[in-house]
Protein backbone atom coordinates (compact mmCIF):
# COMPACT_ATOMS: atom_id res chain seq x y z
CA UNK A 1 0.00 0.00 0.00
CA UNK A 2 1.14 3.56 -0.64
CA UNK A 3 2.75 4.87 2.59
CA UNK A 4 0.46 7.93 2.88
CA UNK A 5 -2.60 5.70 2.89
CA UNK A 6 -1.34 3.86 5.95
CA UNK A 7 -0.12 7.08 7.61
CA UNK A 8 -3.56 8.69 7.34
CA UNK A 9 -4.96 5.91 9.51
CA UNK A 10 -2.44 6.28 12.37
CA UNK A 11 -4.87 8.14 14.67
CA UNK A 12 -7.28 5.18 14.53
CA UNK A 13 -4.89 2.29 14.15
CA UNK A 14 -2.08 3.43 16.46
CA UNK A 15 -3.87 5.52 19.04
CA UNK A 16 -7.46 4.19 18.94
CA UNK A 17 -8.84 7.71 18.61
CA UNK A 18 -12.63 7.67 18.49
CA UNK A 19 -14.98 10.65 18.39
CA UNK A 20 -18.00 11.34 20.59
CA UNK A 21 -20.87 13.36 19.14
CA UNK A 22 -21.32 16.52 21.20
CA UNK A 23 -25.08 16.38 20.73
CA UNK A 24 -26.25 12.77 21.12
CA UNK A 25 -23.16 11.10 22.61
CA UNK A 26 -22.77 8.49 19.87
CA UNK A 27 -19.15 7.36 19.62
CA UNK A 28 -17.84 6.85 16.10
CA UNK A 29 -14.74 4.94 15.10
CA UNK A 30 -13.06 5.87 12.83
CA UNK A 31 -13.59 9.62 12.65
CA UNK A 32 -16.52 10.95 10.62
CA UNK A 33 -17.63 14.45 9.73
CA UNK A 34 -21.31 13.76 10.43
CA UNK A 35 -22.89 11.80 13.28
CA UNK A 36 -24.69 8.80 11.70
CA UNK A 37 -27.36 8.89 14.43
CA UNK A 38 -28.31 12.58 14.74
CA UNK A 39 -26.57 14.42 11.89
CA UNK A 40 -24.60 16.70 14.25
CA UNK A 41 -21.16 17.79 13.04
CA UNK A 42 -19.22 18.49 16.23
CA UNK A 43 -17.31 15.78 18.07
CA UNK A 44 -14.77 15.48 20.86
CA UNK A 45 -11.93 12.99 20.73
CA UNK A 46 -12.08 10.04 23.08
CA UNK A 47 -9.73 7.06 23.27
CA UNK A 48 -11.39 3.67 22.86
CA UNK A 49 -11.44 1.33 25.87
CA UNK A 50 -9.24 -1.71 25.31
CA UNK A 51 -11.64 -4.45 26.37
CA UNK A 52 -14.83 -5.92 25.01
CA UNK A 53 -16.54 -9.17 24.05
CA UNK A 54 -16.87 -11.18 20.85
CA UNK A 55 -20.21 -10.70 19.07
CA UNK A 56 -19.42 -13.01 16.17
CA UNK A 57 -16.36 -14.59 14.58
CA UNK A 58 -15.15 -16.74 11.72
CA UNK A 59 -11.99 -18.57 10.75
CA UNK A 60 -10.63 -17.45 7.39
CA UNK A 61 -9.17 -20.51 5.66
CA UNK A 62 -8.98 -19.15 2.13
CA UNK A 63 -7.08 -15.90 2.64
CA UNK A 64 -6.06 -12.96 0.44
CA UNK A 65 -2.39 -13.22 -0.64
CA UNK A 66 -1.05 -10.73 1.93
CA UNK A 67 -2.52 -12.92 4.71
CA UNK A 68 -1.86 -16.35 3.20
CA UNK A 69 1.06 -17.07 5.56
CA UNK A 70 -1.25 -16.55 8.52
CA UNK A 71 -4.22 -18.66 7.37
CA UNK A 72 -6.17 -20.09 9.01
CA UNK A 73 -6.79 -17.06 11.21
CA UNK A 74 -9.76 -15.92 13.24
CA UNK A 75 -11.58 -12.70 12.44
CA UNK A 76 -14.09 -11.28 14.90
CA UNK A 77 -16.46 -8.41 15.51
CA UNK A 78 -16.20 -7.35 19.14
CA UNK A 79 -18.23 -4.82 21.07
CA UNK A 80 -16.05 -2.71 23.35
CA UNK A 81 -17.18 -1.64 26.81
CA UNK A 82 -18.33 1.75 25.45
CA UNK A 83 -20.53 0.11 22.80
CA UNK A 84 -18.25 0.68 19.80
CA UNK A 85 -18.03 -2.37 17.51
CA UNK A 86 -15.06 -3.19 15.32
CA UNK A 87 -13.63 -5.93 13.14
CA UNK A 88 -10.15 -7.33 13.74
CA UNK A 89 -8.21 -10.56 13.91
CA UNK A 90 -8.45 -12.56 17.13
CA UNK A 91 -5.04 -14.01 17.91
CA UNK A 92 -3.03 -15.79 20.62
CA UNK A 93 -5.58 -18.55 21.09
CA UNK A 94 -6.64 -21.77 19.39
CA UNK A 95 -9.43 -21.13 16.89
CA UNK A 96 -11.42 -23.98 18.46
CA UNK A 97 -11.43 -22.15 21.80
CA UNK A 98 -13.17 -19.05 20.42
CA UNK A 99 -16.76 -18.51 21.50
CA UNK A 100 -19.37 -15.81 21.04
CA UNK A 101 -19.38 -13.75 24.22
CA UNK A 102 -15.74 -14.39 25.16
CA UNK A 103 -13.92 -11.41 26.62
CA UNK A 104 -11.12 -9.87 24.60
CA UNK A 105 -8.54 -7.15 24.92
CA UNK A 106 -7.13 -4.92 22.17
CA UNK A 107 -3.39 -5.14 21.50
CA UNK A 108 -1.16 -3.31 19.07
CA UNK A 109 0.17 -5.72 16.44
CA UNK A 110 1.59 -5.91 12.95
CA UNK A 111 -1.29 -6.52 10.54
CA UNK A 112 0.25 -6.44 7.08
CA UNK A 113 3.64 -6.50 5.42
CA UNK A 114 3.60 -4.85 2.04
CA UNK A 115 6.75 -5.91 0.26
CA UNK A 116 6.02 -3.74 -2.77
CA UNK A 117 6.24 -0.43 -0.92
CA UNK A 118 8.12 -1.86 2.05
CA UNK A 119 5.43 -0.71 4.45
CA UNK A 120 4.96 -2.60 7.70
CA UNK A 121 1.43 -1.81 8.73
CA UNK A 122 0.41 -1.92 12.39
CA UNK A 123 -2.98 -1.73 14.01
CA UNK A 124 -5.15 -3.40 16.64
CA UNK A 125 -5.92 -7.08 17.05
CA UNK A 126 -8.01 -8.83 19.67
CA UNK A 127 -6.47 -11.27 22.15
CA UNK A 128 -8.30 -13.27 24.84
CA UNK A 129 -8.68 -11.13 27.96
CA UNK A 130 -7.14 -13.78 30.19
CA UNK A 131 -3.97 -13.85 28.12
CA UNK B 1 -45.38 7.91 -14.52
CA UNK B 2 -45.85 5.71 -17.56
CA UNK B 3 -46.49 1.99 -17.07
CA UNK B 4 -43.26 0.04 -17.64
CA UNK B 5 -42.76 -3.37 -19.24
CA UNK B 6 -39.98 -5.87 -19.91
CA UNK B 7 -40.54 -7.15 -23.43
CA UNK B 8 -37.50 -9.24 -24.24
CA UNK B 9 -34.80 -11.03 -22.30
CA UNK B 10 -31.55 -12.75 -23.12
CA UNK B 11 -28.43 -14.07 -21.45
CA UNK B 12 -25.23 -15.87 -22.25
CA UNK B 13 -24.38 -19.23 -20.77
CA UNK B 14 -22.83 -18.63 -17.33
CA UNK B 15 -19.49 -20.22 -16.49
CA UNK B 16 -15.81 -20.07 -17.21
CA UNK B 17 -16.18 -18.78 -20.76
CA UNK B 18 -12.58 -18.62 -21.98
CA UNK B 19 -13.42 -17.94 -25.62
CA UNK B 20 -15.49 -14.80 -24.94
CA UNK B 21 -14.34 -11.38 -23.74
CA UNK B 22 -16.17 -8.77 -21.66
CA UNK B 23 -17.51 -7.09 -24.80
CA UNK B 24 -18.39 -10.40 -26.52
CA UNK B 25 -20.46 -11.48 -23.54
CA UNK B 26 -22.35 -8.22 -23.21
CA UNK B 27 -23.13 -7.84 -26.90
CA UNK B 28 -24.30 -11.46 -27.13
CA UNK B 29 -26.80 -10.94 -24.29
CA UNK B 30 -27.96 -7.54 -25.59
CA UNK B 31 -28.55 -8.92 -29.09
CA UNK B 32 -30.48 -11.86 -27.66
CA UNK B 33 -32.72 -9.45 -25.74
CA UNK B 34 -33.22 -7.17 -28.75
CA UNK B 35 -34.05 -10.08 -31.07
CA UNK B 36 -36.35 -11.60 -28.47
CA UNK B 37 -38.27 -8.32 -28.08
CA UNK B 38 -38.68 -7.41 -31.74
CA UNK B 39 -37.78 -3.73 -31.18
CA UNK B 40 -36.25 -1.92 -34.17
CA UNK B 41 -34.59 0.92 -32.24
CA UNK B 42 -32.99 1.59 -28.86
CA UNK B 43 -33.00 4.99 -27.12
CA UNK B 44 -30.77 4.34 -24.12
CA UNK B 45 -28.65 1.65 -22.48
CA UNK B 46 -27.64 1.04 -18.86
CA UNK B 47 -24.91 -1.47 -18.10
CA UNK B 48 -24.49 -2.99 -14.66
CA UNK B 49 -20.86 -3.98 -14.07
CA UNK B 50 -19.12 -4.09 -10.73
CA UNK B 51 -15.54 -3.72 -11.84
CA UNK B 52 -14.47 -3.98 -15.45
CA UNK B 53 -11.48 -2.00 -14.23
CA UNK B 54 -10.20 -4.56 -11.74
CA UNK B 55 -11.28 -7.71 -13.57
CA UNK B 56 -10.03 -6.87 -17.07
CA UNK B 57 -8.67 -3.31 -16.88
CA UNK B 58 -11.59 -1.89 -18.86
CA UNK B 59 -13.74 1.05 -17.78
CA UNK B 60 -15.90 3.33 -19.94
CA UNK B 61 -18.28 0.52 -20.80
CA UNK B 62 -20.98 2.88 -22.12
CA UNK B 63 -18.88 3.79 -25.12
CA UNK B 64 -17.41 0.32 -25.62
CA UNK B 65 -20.68 -1.59 -25.53
CA UNK B 66 -22.67 0.90 -27.66
CA UNK B 67 -19.83 0.77 -30.19
CA UNK B 68 -19.71 -3.03 -30.36
CA UNK B 69 -23.48 -3.27 -30.35
CA UNK B 70 -23.33 -1.20 -33.53
CA UNK B 71 -25.76 1.52 -32.46
CA UNK B 72 -24.31 4.90 -33.42
CA UNK B 73 -24.25 7.60 -30.74
CA UNK B 74 -26.44 5.55 -28.39
CA UNK B 75 -26.47 7.19 -24.95
CA UNK B 76 -25.09 4.47 -22.69
CA UNK B 77 -23.47 4.29 -19.28
CA UNK B 78 -22.18 1.79 -16.77
CA UNK B 79 -23.82 1.91 -13.34
CA UNK B 80 -22.40 0.39 -10.18
CA UNK B 81 -23.57 -0.73 -6.74
CA UNK B 82 -21.13 -3.66 -6.39
CA UNK B 83 -22.94 -7.00 -6.86
CA UNK B 84 -26.25 -5.11 -7.13
CA UNK B 85 -25.14 -3.27 -10.29
CA UNK B 86 -27.51 -5.30 -12.48
CA UNK B 87 -30.51 -4.39 -10.33
CA UNK B 88 -29.43 -0.76 -10.49
CA UNK B 89 -29.26 -0.94 -14.30
CA UNK B 90 -32.90 -2.08 -14.32
CA UNK B 91 -33.91 0.74 -11.95
CA UNK B 92 -32.26 3.35 -14.17
CA UNK B 93 -33.96 1.87 -17.24
CA UNK B 94 -37.28 1.90 -15.35
CA UNK B 95 -36.81 5.58 -14.48
CA UNK B 96 -35.86 6.47 -18.09
CA UNK B 97 -39.01 4.83 -19.44
CA UNK B 98 -41.43 5.76 -16.65
CA UNK B 99 -40.42 9.42 -16.83
CA UNK B 100 -40.79 9.62 -20.60
CA UNK B 101 -37.11 10.41 -21.17
CA UNK B 102 -36.73 7.30 -23.35
CA UNK B 103 -39.14 4.81 -24.93
CA UNK B 104 -36.92 1.77 -25.40
CA UNK B 105 -34.00 1.02 -23.07
CA UNK B 106 -31.64 -1.92 -22.80
CA UNK B 107 -30.85 -2.80 -19.18
CA UNK B 108 -27.90 -5.14 -19.19
CA UNK B 109 -25.30 -6.52 -16.85
CA UNK B 110 -21.94 -8.16 -17.39
CA UNK B 111 -18.87 -9.41 -15.55
CA UNK B 112 -15.76 -11.13 -16.87
CA UNK B 113 -14.19 -12.64 -13.76
CA UNK B 114 -11.94 -15.46 -14.93
CA UNK B 115 -9.30 -13.45 -16.79
CA UNK B 116 -7.48 -12.94 -13.48
CA UNK B 117 -6.30 -15.27 -10.73
CA UNK B 118 -8.56 -16.32 -7.87
CA UNK B 119 -6.56 -13.99 -5.64
CA UNK B 120 -7.15 -11.09 -8.02
CA UNK B 121 -10.87 -11.86 -8.06
CA UNK B 122 -10.94 -12.03 -4.24
CA UNK B 123 -9.32 -8.57 -4.15
CA UNK B 124 -11.74 -7.12 -6.71
CA UNK B 125 -14.78 -8.50 -4.88
CA UNK B 126 -13.49 -7.30 -1.51
CA UNK B 127 -13.60 -3.71 -2.77
CA UNK B 128 -17.34 -3.89 -2.04
CA UNK B 129 -16.53 -4.06 1.70
CA UNK B 130 -14.94 -1.38 3.90
CA UNK B 131 -11.38 -1.42 2.59
CA UNK B 132 -9.73 0.22 5.64
CA UNK B 133 -11.79 -1.30 8.46
CA UNK B 134 -12.74 -4.78 7.25
CA UNK B 135 -10.56 -5.87 4.31
CA UNK B 136 -7.41 -4.36 5.88
CA UNK B 137 -7.79 -6.74 8.81
CA UNK B 138 -8.07 -9.82 6.58
CA UNK B 139 -11.81 -9.98 5.87
CA UNK B 140 -12.99 -11.73 2.71
CA UNK B 141 -16.54 -11.92 1.37
CA UNK B 142 -17.11 -15.48 2.55
CA UNK B 143 -15.68 -14.24 5.86
CA UNK B 144 -18.17 -11.38 6.20
CA UNK B 145 -21.14 -13.64 5.46
CA UNK B 146 -19.67 -16.19 7.86
CA UNK B 147 -19.75 -13.49 10.59
CA UNK B 148 -23.42 -13.03 9.75
CA UNK B 149 -23.99 -16.81 9.79
CA UNK B 150 -22.42 -17.33 13.23
CA UNK B 151 -24.48 -14.46 14.66
CA UNK B 152 -27.67 -15.87 13.09
CA UNK B 153 -26.93 -19.38 14.39
CA UNK B 154 -26.22 -17.99 17.85
CA UNK B 155 -29.38 -15.85 17.99
CA UNK B 156 -31.89 -18.11 16.24
CA UNK B 157 -30.46 -21.62 16.33
CA UNK B 158 -29.96 -21.80 12.57
CA UNK B 159 -28.10 -25.04 11.75
CA UNK B 160 -25.70 -26.58 9.24
CA UNK B 161 -28.61 -28.67 7.90
CA UNK B 162 -30.56 -25.48 7.14
CA UNK B 163 -27.63 -23.90 5.28
CA UNK B 164 -27.12 -27.11 3.32
CA UNK B 165 -30.83 -27.26 2.40
CA UNK B 166 -30.49 -23.93 0.54
CA UNK B 167 -27.57 -25.23 -1.53
CA UNK B 168 -29.28 -28.56 -2.28
CA UNK B 169 -32.48 -26.81 -3.38
CA UNK B 170 -30.71 -24.26 -5.60
CA UNK B 171 -28.54 -26.91 -7.26
CA UNK B 172 -31.67 -28.97 -7.89
CA UNK B 173 -33.34 -26.00 -9.62
CA UNK B 174 -30.16 -25.08 -11.50
CA UNK B 175 -29.79 -28.66 -12.79
CA UNK B 176 -32.76 -27.81 -15.05
CA UNK B 177 -31.31 -24.48 -16.26
CA UNK B 178 -29.37 -24.82 -19.54
CA UNK B 179 -27.61 -21.49 -18.82
CA UNK B 180 -26.31 -22.52 -15.38
CA UNK B 181 -22.61 -22.76 -14.55
CA UNK B 182 -23.08 -25.77 -12.25
CA UNK B 183 -26.18 -27.57 -13.55
CA UNK B 184 -25.88 -30.57 -11.25
CA UNK B 185 -27.48 -31.71 -8.03
CA UNK B 186 -25.67 -31.94 -4.71
CA UNK B 187 -26.64 -33.78 -1.53
CA UNK B 188 -26.77 -32.35 1.97
CA UNK B 189 -23.87 -34.64 2.91
CA UNK B 190 -21.75 -33.31 0.04
CA UNK B 191 -22.42 -29.73 1.16
CA UNK B 192 -21.68 -30.52 4.80
CA UNK B 193 -18.39 -32.25 3.96
CA UNK B 194 -17.13 -29.83 1.31
CA UNK B 195 -13.99 -27.76 1.96
CA UNK B 196 -14.26 -25.10 4.66
CA UNK B 197 -13.75 -21.53 3.33
CA UNK B 198 -14.67 -19.37 6.33
CA UNK B 199 -16.28 -21.20 9.24
CA UNK B 200 -19.10 -22.20 9.09
CA UNK B 201 -19.32 -21.57 5.34
CA UNK B 202 -18.01 -24.31 3.07
CA UNK B 203 -17.31 -24.16 -0.64
CA UNK B 204 -20.79 -25.55 -1.44
CA UNK B 205 -22.32 -22.68 0.57
CA UNK B 206 -20.62 -20.16 -1.76
CA UNK B 207 -21.60 -18.86 -5.18
CA UNK B 208 -18.84 -19.28 -7.77
CA UNK B 209 -16.67 -16.92 -9.82
CA UNK B 210 -18.38 -16.61 -13.17
CA UNK B 211 -18.24 -15.00 -16.61
CA UNK B 212 -21.55 -13.97 -18.11
CA UNK B 213 -23.97 -11.31 -19.24
CA UNK B 214 -27.72 -10.77 -19.27
CA UNK B 215 -29.97 -8.13 -20.80
CA UNK B 216 -33.63 -7.13 -20.95
CA UNK B 217 -35.50 -4.64 -23.11
CA UNK B 218 -37.47 -2.14 -21.03
CA UNK B 219 -40.25 -0.10 -22.61
CA UNK B 220 -43.78 1.16 -21.94
CA UNK B 221 -46.69 -1.26 -21.60
CA UNK B 222 -48.26 0.55 -24.55
CA UNK B 223 -45.28 -0.10 -26.86
CA UNK B 224 -44.93 -3.67 -25.55
CA UNK B 225 -48.54 -4.39 -26.56
CA UNK B 226 -47.89 -3.12 -30.09
CA UNK B 227 -44.79 -5.30 -30.44
CA UNK B 228 -46.99 -8.35 -30.01
CA UNK B 229 -44.36 -10.32 -28.06
CA UNK B 230 -44.75 -11.74 -24.54
CA UNK B 231 -44.09 -9.04 -21.93
CA UNK B 232 -44.32 -8.54 -18.18
CA UNK B 233 -45.05 -5.37 -16.20
CA UNK B 234 -42.59 -3.77 -13.80
CA UNK B 235 -44.84 -2.55 -10.99
CA UNK B 236 -42.34 -1.29 -8.46
CA UNK B 237 -38.70 -0.46 -7.86
CA UNK B 238 -37.03 -0.04 -4.47
CA UNK B 239 -33.45 0.90 -3.69
CA UNK B 240 -31.76 1.39 -0.32
CA UNK B 241 -28.33 1.43 1.27
CA UNK B 242 -27.05 0.35 4.66
CA UNK B 243 -23.79 1.04 6.49
CA UNK B 244 -20.96 -0.46 4.45
CA UNK B 245 -19.18 -2.20 7.33
CA UNK B 246 -21.01 -5.08 8.95
CA UNK B 247 -19.77 -4.08 12.42
CA UNK B 248 -21.37 -0.61 12.13
CA UNK B 249 -24.89 -2.04 11.93
CA UNK B 250 -27.16 -2.36 14.94
CA UNK B 251 -28.16 -5.94 14.04
CA UNK B 252 -26.12 -8.12 11.70
CA UNK B 253 -28.71 -10.91 11.66
CA UNK B 254 -30.99 -8.83 9.44
CA UNK B 255 -30.45 -6.84 6.23
CA UNK B 256 -31.94 -3.40 6.67
CA UNK B 257 -31.35 -2.22 3.09
CA UNK B 258 -33.33 -5.25 1.89
CA UNK B 259 -36.17 -4.47 4.31
CA UNK B 260 -36.36 -0.84 3.17
CA UNK B 261 -35.96 -1.51 -0.56
CA UNK B 262 -38.66 -4.21 -0.42
CA UNK B 263 -41.04 -1.91 1.44
CA UNK B 264 -40.55 0.83 -1.16
CA UNK B 265 -40.96 -1.53 -4.13
CA UNK B 266 -44.08 -3.18 -2.68
CA UNK B 267 -45.62 0.21 -1.84
CA UNK B 268 -45.02 1.46 -5.37
CA UNK B 269 -46.55 -1.75 -6.73
CA UNK B 270 -49.51 -1.55 -4.33
CA UNK B 271 -48.82 -5.12 -3.20
CA UNK B 272 -47.99 -7.03 -0.03
CA UNK B 273 -45.28 -9.65 0.32
CA UNK B 274 -47.94 -12.36 0.77
CA UNK B 275 -49.28 -11.49 -2.71
CA UNK B 276 -45.97 -12.53 -4.31
CA UNK B 277 -45.87 -15.99 -5.92
CA UNK B 278 -42.08 -16.50 -6.07
CA UNK B 279 -38.78 -14.63 -5.77
CA UNK B 280 -35.31 -14.56 -7.23
CA UNK B 281 -32.99 -13.47 -4.40
CA UNK B 282 -29.29 -12.82 -3.90
CA UNK B 283 -27.94 -16.12 -2.51
CA UNK B 284 -24.26 -15.26 -2.83
CA UNK B 285 -23.93 -17.55 0.22
CA UNK B 286 -26.49 -19.96 1.68
CA UNK B 287 -26.86 -17.81 4.80
CA UNK B 288 -27.64 -14.81 2.57
CA UNK B 289 -30.74 -16.52 1.13
CA UNK B 290 -31.95 -17.34 4.64
CA UNK B 291 -31.46 -13.81 6.00
CA UNK B 292 -32.89 -12.22 2.84
CA UNK B 293 -36.02 -14.41 3.02
CA UNK B 294 -36.56 -13.05 6.55
CA UNK B 295 -35.69 -9.43 5.73
CA UNK B 296 -38.15 -9.47 2.83
CA UNK B 297 -40.82 -10.60 5.30
CA UNK B 298 -41.48 -13.92 3.51
CA UNK B 299 -40.69 -15.70 6.78
CA UNK B 300 -40.48 -14.47 10.37
CA UNK B 301 -37.11 -13.42 11.73
CA UNK B 302 -35.16 -16.55 12.60
CA UNK B 303 -37.48 -18.88 10.65
CA UNK B 304 -35.85 -18.67 7.21
CA UNK B 305 -33.54 -21.63 7.78
CA UNK B 306 -36.32 -23.86 9.04
CA UNK B 307 -38.48 -22.90 6.03
CA UNK B 308 -35.68 -23.89 3.64
CA UNK B 309 -35.20 -27.21 5.46
CA UNK B 310 -38.94 -27.98 5.28
CA UNK B 311 -38.99 -27.40 1.51
CA UNK B 312 -41.15 -24.27 1.65
CA UNK B 313 -38.80 -22.51 -0.79
CA UNK B 314 -38.60 -25.43 -3.26
CA UNK B 315 -40.26 -25.28 -6.70
CA UNK B 316 -43.37 -26.93 -5.24
CA UNK B 317 -43.17 -25.17 -1.87
CA UNK B 318 -45.41 -22.45 -0.45
CA UNK B 319 -43.00 -19.70 -1.60
CA UNK B 320 -40.50 -20.83 -4.26
CA UNK B 321 -37.15 -19.00 -4.08
CA UNK B 322 -34.59 -19.02 -6.87
CA UNK B 323 -36.22 -21.33 -9.42
CA UNK B 324 -33.30 -20.39 -11.72
CA UNK B 325 -30.83 -22.15 -9.42
CA UNK B 326 -29.82 -18.86 -7.86
CA UNK B 327 -26.33 -17.48 -7.72
CA UNK B 328 -25.21 -20.76 -6.16
CA UNK B 329 -25.89 -23.04 -9.13
CA UNK B 330 -26.57 -20.68 -12.03
CA UNK B 331 -23.39 -18.70 -11.29
CA UNK B 332 -22.66 -15.16 -10.14
CA UNK B 333 -21.05 -12.85 -12.72
CA UNK B 334 -21.56 -10.03 -10.24
CA UNK B 335 -22.69 -7.18 -12.51
CA UNK B 336 -24.93 -9.50 -14.55
CA UNK B 337 -26.68 -11.19 -11.63
CA UNK B 338 -29.40 -8.58 -11.05
CA UNK B 339 -30.46 -8.74 -14.69
CA UNK B 340 -30.20 -12.54 -14.87
CA UNK B 341 -32.79 -12.58 -12.05
CA UNK B 342 -35.11 -10.53 -14.27
CA UNK B 343 -34.47 -12.89 -17.20
CA UNK B 344 -35.65 -15.79 -15.00
CA UNK B 345 -38.72 -13.88 -13.83
CA UNK B 346 -39.54 -12.96 -17.45
CA UNK B 347 -39.32 -16.63 -18.43
CA UNK B 348 -41.36 -17.84 -15.45
CA UNK B 349 -44.13 -15.25 -15.83
CA UNK B 350 -44.41 -15.85 -19.58
CA UNK B 351 -44.31 -19.64 -19.18
CA UNK B 352 -40.99 -20.04 -20.97
CA UNK B 353 -38.72 -21.49 -18.25
CA UNK B 354 -36.85 -24.51 -19.55
CA UNK B 355 -37.53 -28.02 -18.29
CA UNK B 356 -39.33 -28.88 -15.11
CA UNK B 357 -38.29 -25.72 -13.31
CA UNK B 358 -41.26 -23.84 -14.84
CA UNK B 359 -43.46 -23.13 -11.82
CA UNK B 360 -46.89 -24.75 -11.84
CA UNK B 361 -50.17 -22.89 -11.27
CA UNK B 362 -49.21 -19.95 -13.53
CA UNK B 363 -47.36 -17.54 -11.22
CA UNK B 364 -48.62 -13.96 -11.53
CA UNK B 365 -46.42 -11.82 -9.33
CA UNK B 366 -42.68 -12.05 -8.69
CA UNK B 367 -40.01 -10.23 -6.69
CA UNK B 368 -36.31 -9.79 -7.49
CA UNK B 369 -33.84 -8.88 -4.72
CA UNK B 370 -30.24 -8.06 -5.67
CA UNK B 371 -27.67 -6.87 -3.13
CA UNK B 372 -24.16 -5.50 -3.11
CA UNK B 373 -21.39 -6.05 -0.57
CA UNK B 374 -22.52 -7.54 2.73
CA UNK B 375 -25.91 -5.89 2.12
CA UNK B 376 -24.74 -2.29 1.86
CA UNK B 377 -26.83 -1.80 -1.30
CA UNK B 378 -30.08 -3.50 -2.25
CA UNK B 379 -32.41 -3.26 -5.24
CA UNK B 380 -35.86 -4.84 -5.19
CA UNK B 381 -38.23 -5.02 -8.16
CA UNK B 382 -41.79 -6.31 -8.40
CA UNK B 383 -43.04 -7.78 -11.68
CA UNK B 384 -46.45 -8.96 -12.83
CA UNK B 385 -47.80 -10.97 -15.76
CA UNK B 386 -49.25 -8.86 -18.57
Amino acid sequence: MFPARDWREYPHRYRLEAYKCKKCGTIVFPRRLVCPECGHREFEMEILPDTGKVLTYTVIRVAPSQFSDEAPYALAIAELTNGVKLTAQLVDCEVDDIKVGMEVRIEFRRVQTDSHHGVLSYAYKFVPKWY
Amino acid sequence: MREVAVVGAGMTAFGEIWDKSLRDLFVEAALAAIDNSGVDKVDYMTIGCMSGGLFVGQEHLGSLMADYLGIKNLPAARVETACASGGLALRHAFAEVASGMSDIVIAGGVEKMTDISGDGATFALATAADQEYEVYHGATFPGLYALMAVAHMEKYGTTREMLSAVSVKNHNNGSMNPFAQYPFKVTADQVASSVMVADPLRILDCSPITDGAAAVVVTTVEIAKKLGKPYIKVLGSGHATDKIALHSRHDITTLQATEVAAKKALEMAGKKIKDIDFAEVHDCFTIAEIVVSESLGIFEKGKGGEAALKGETALDGSFPINPSGGLKSKGHPVGATGIAQIVEIYKQLTGQAEGDRQLKNSPKLALAQNMGGSGGSTLVHIMEVA
